[in-house]
């Protein structure tokens, strides 16, 4: 869910200011030499995070600043990041800002001001294009976990973990038509809402590349329940599936309505439907359903689980998207810091589409010039009333 | 014949839809006809009932048939105790007072609930089991099936309670005329909580179907419903029962066709402009003038 625009005000401002600062290098080295006994320095790398901790897109700063730790405590624990002769550890500066634009900016003077040395953020795409200038100007490595507006990575020092909404669409319609063998989709999406926009005009415009038919294009309102009229209609065509770039919610409404029809089409759906078994009031309407997600808690495999574990003990929650966003970020950082043998920020920005990084959101996953990540698109099948990757 | 089995598919649904606003209606014109006010907090009274049969039935686990007549006696007696302790004491007022205090009651109640079971939807299966039905080519659900037939019984049945018994005579009295009802002898404040007692009854049955259909429970769910049943309302002709019943399923199927032949987006403003265009040619509504038998 990280890519939703319609949470474009809440853009996850967790900016991980990592870039040391020279003044306070100088401060850590001191503290640095009085234990350099064993030869070897130990130095803090202080991410400065920006996100909403409070307010209504609370949830989503909270799950970053708590994926982070995560990450933060797993590299520590396993004796920080060495470059060179230094050996660093992660610490996290996190700094509310409330998904607003103006708080944004203050947030990011604070973890600048405490001597970050990189930015993890913003957590939602409007606060987040709120700062970009400013980090650019300070020359400071931005990464914002979830902001997926094309504007977070405008500039070079900035790039961007999650998905952005067209590359989603895209890669739905290219895994329904190669890999599903599908060739007839109807569309429900929400009108008011620019992630779903985003999604549905991507996946619609790759569908038709491919030769395949948009059957029924067909619009609901934020908050709508009722879906029979979208779904009569789409029964009248003859198409074989049905695409919901929407919320779990609607994919709620829609699916279960669609049962009661009679409809047995296959429902494709986008990230946002990240946790709809849990609110179905009977598995067996999503049955078979396939989406695009970045990340899923619930799936069989080692890694994820671990992190999946880690992240219960300590907060009592299972981690959402935006919080395996959040701790690929923390292993970006890592990489960079390994790949340029420094922590200058300038440094890092080089390396930075040098690196691969396997995380929670993909196992390669790499930066191209524009800032964007490169990864693979993962697609989540429900069966037998449980999240399970599909294999390509 | 695709095209007419597609168009009879969306009268159908526009028809549950409507159905629902009117069984929602008629507890607003029948508030407005006897206590001459706009209860606005009518539509949480369905959010209310949807979240006491999922306590009855999902949390203590009863029989859906004495869930669903404790879901009614539960929302009934809201409905009086809400009457007697914040619209009575305005009963003098000025209908301003009046309607800001049902605007209060509504966010009480929807805090209320809230408070108790948080704002994260609950799913909650239908209590419903009817399979669907072919009819043709047509597959009609097994929700839309009952969602007719109670709605259609519990209308009837409105319309002889108010026509046939002495409670229904008192009722068309009280308004008709309270001061000169109440010189024949007719007890007023029973009568008004007997209107208040079966308005919210209806809703009960409303929030009942509606939580069947769309299965999710949320502490705002009513007030959607709640606004267009209310415009329902006004097109039928508030005050007027037959006007209520009309008004909501021509709403119903007004949303259900531009929805599916015009534009989703557009729908909404469609079914006010409909309302506007109503209002200035028949500013009582539909039926509204007719005053057969207000109540």
């Amino acid at each position: 869910m990280k890519n939703m625009k319609r949470f474009a005000a809440f853009s996850v401002a967790a900016v991980l200011a990592v870039s040391m600062m020279a003044g306070c290098g100088d401060d850590k080295k001191d503290k640095a030499e009085g234990s350099e006994a064993a030869g070897a320095g130990e130095e803090t790398f202080l991410i400065g995070g920006i996100g909403p901790v409070t307010g209504a897109a609370a949830s989503y700063g909270t799950s970053v600043k708590q994926g982070a730790e995560i990450a933060i405590k797993e590299i520590n624990d396993a004796g920080g990041v060495k470059v060179g002769d230094t050996t660093y550890k992660f610490a996290l500066e996190f700094a509310d800002d409330e998904a607003s634009e103006d708080k944004a900016v203050q947030a990011y003077n604070t973890v600048m001001d405490k001597g970050a040395n990189a930015i993890m953020g913003c957590v939602t795409s409007g606060a987040c294009i709120a700062i970009v200038d400013q980090t650019y100007q300070d020359g400071i490595l931005q990464v914002t976990p979830s902001g997926s507006a094309e504007g977070c990575i405008a500039n070079d020092n900035a790039f961007r973990i999650c998905f952005s909404d067209p590359e989603q669409g895209k890669a739905m319609a290219d895994y329904a038509i190669d890999t599903m063998g599908l060739k007839k989709i109807a569309v429900i999406y929400n009108a008011a809402d620019e992630y779903s926009t985003g999604l549905q005009k991507a996946f619609e415009e790759e569908v038709k590349a491919k030769g395949g038919e948009i059957v029924a294009s067909e619009a609901f309102n934020t908050n709508d329940v009722e879906f029979n009229t979208q779904l009569t209609t789409i029964k009248g065509t003859d198409a074989e599936a049905i695409y919901v770039p929407a919320y779990y919610q609607d994919a709620t409404y829609i699916t279960k309505q669609a049962k009661d029809m009679g409809m047995t089409l296959q429902f494709l759906g986008s990230d946002g439907w990240d946790g709809v078994l849990d609110t179905v009031s009977d598995a067996s309407t999503v049955e078979g359903c396939v989406f695009s997600s970045p990340f899923c808690a619930t799936v069989d495999d080692a890694d994820v689980k671990k992190f999946v574990d880690a992240y219960n003990e300590a907060y009592k929650a299972t981690p959402d998207q935006f919080a395996a966003d959040a701790y690929d970020t923390v292993y970006t950082f890592k990489a960079a810091m390994e790949e340029a043998g420094s922590i200058e920020s300038a440094d890092m920005i080089e390396a930075m589409t040098k690196i691969t990084v396997s995380g929670m959101t993909g196992d390669e996953i790499t930066f191209d010039a524009s800032g964007a990540a490169v990864k693979e698109v993962k697609f989540v099948e429900v069966k037998d009333g449980a999240y399970q990757y599909k294999a390509e | 014949m695709d095209l007419v089995n597609s168009i009879l598919e969306q009268l159908i649904n526009g028809l549950r839809t409507g159905s629902i606003y009117a069984l929602i209606a008629l507890g607003y014109t029948m508030v407005y006809g006897i206590a001459k006010m706009i209860n606005f907090a009518h539509g949480d009274i369905i959010m209310v009932g949807a979240y006491a049969l999922y306590v009855f039935v999902g949390l203590l686990g009863l029989h859906p048939v004495i869930a669903v007549l404790l879901t009614i006696v539960v929302c009934s007696v809201l409905g009086i105790t809400i009457e007697k302790v914040a619209y009575k004491p305005l009963r003098n007022a000025t209908p301003l007072a009046v309607l800001i205090t049902a605007i209060g009651v509504s966010y009480l109640l929807q805090n209320l609930s809230l408070l108790i079971f948080k704002a994260t939807p609950i799913p909650f299966g239908s209590i419903i089991r009817v399979p669907s039905v072919k009819v043709g080519s047509l597959n009609i659900s097994g929700i839309t099936i009952v969602t007719l037939v109670v709605t259609t019984v519990s209308m009837i049945a409105l319309t002889l309670f108010i026509n046939k018994s002495k409670a229904g005579r008192a009722m068309r009295a009280v308004s008709e005329d309270k001061g000169a009802a109440e010189l024949m002898g007719v007890n007023v404040n029973q009568t008004i909580s007997l209107t208040f007692a079966i308005g919210s009854a209806l809703a009960a049955v409303a929030g009942i179907l509606f939580i069947s259909q769309y299965e999710t429970l949320l502490p705002t769910m009513g007030a959607l419903p709640g606004i267009k049943a209310f415009v329902a309302a006004v097109l039928g002709g508030i005050g007027s029962i037959p006007g209520a019943m009309l008004g909501g399923i021509i709403l119903g199927i007004i949303e259900s066709l531009s929805k599916a032949y015009i534009s989703t987006q557009l729908a909404d403003a469609i079914v006010f402009g409909i309302l506007v265009i109503v209002l200035l040619v028949k500013p009582s509504g539909l039926l509204g003038k007719l005053k057969i038998e207000k109540v």
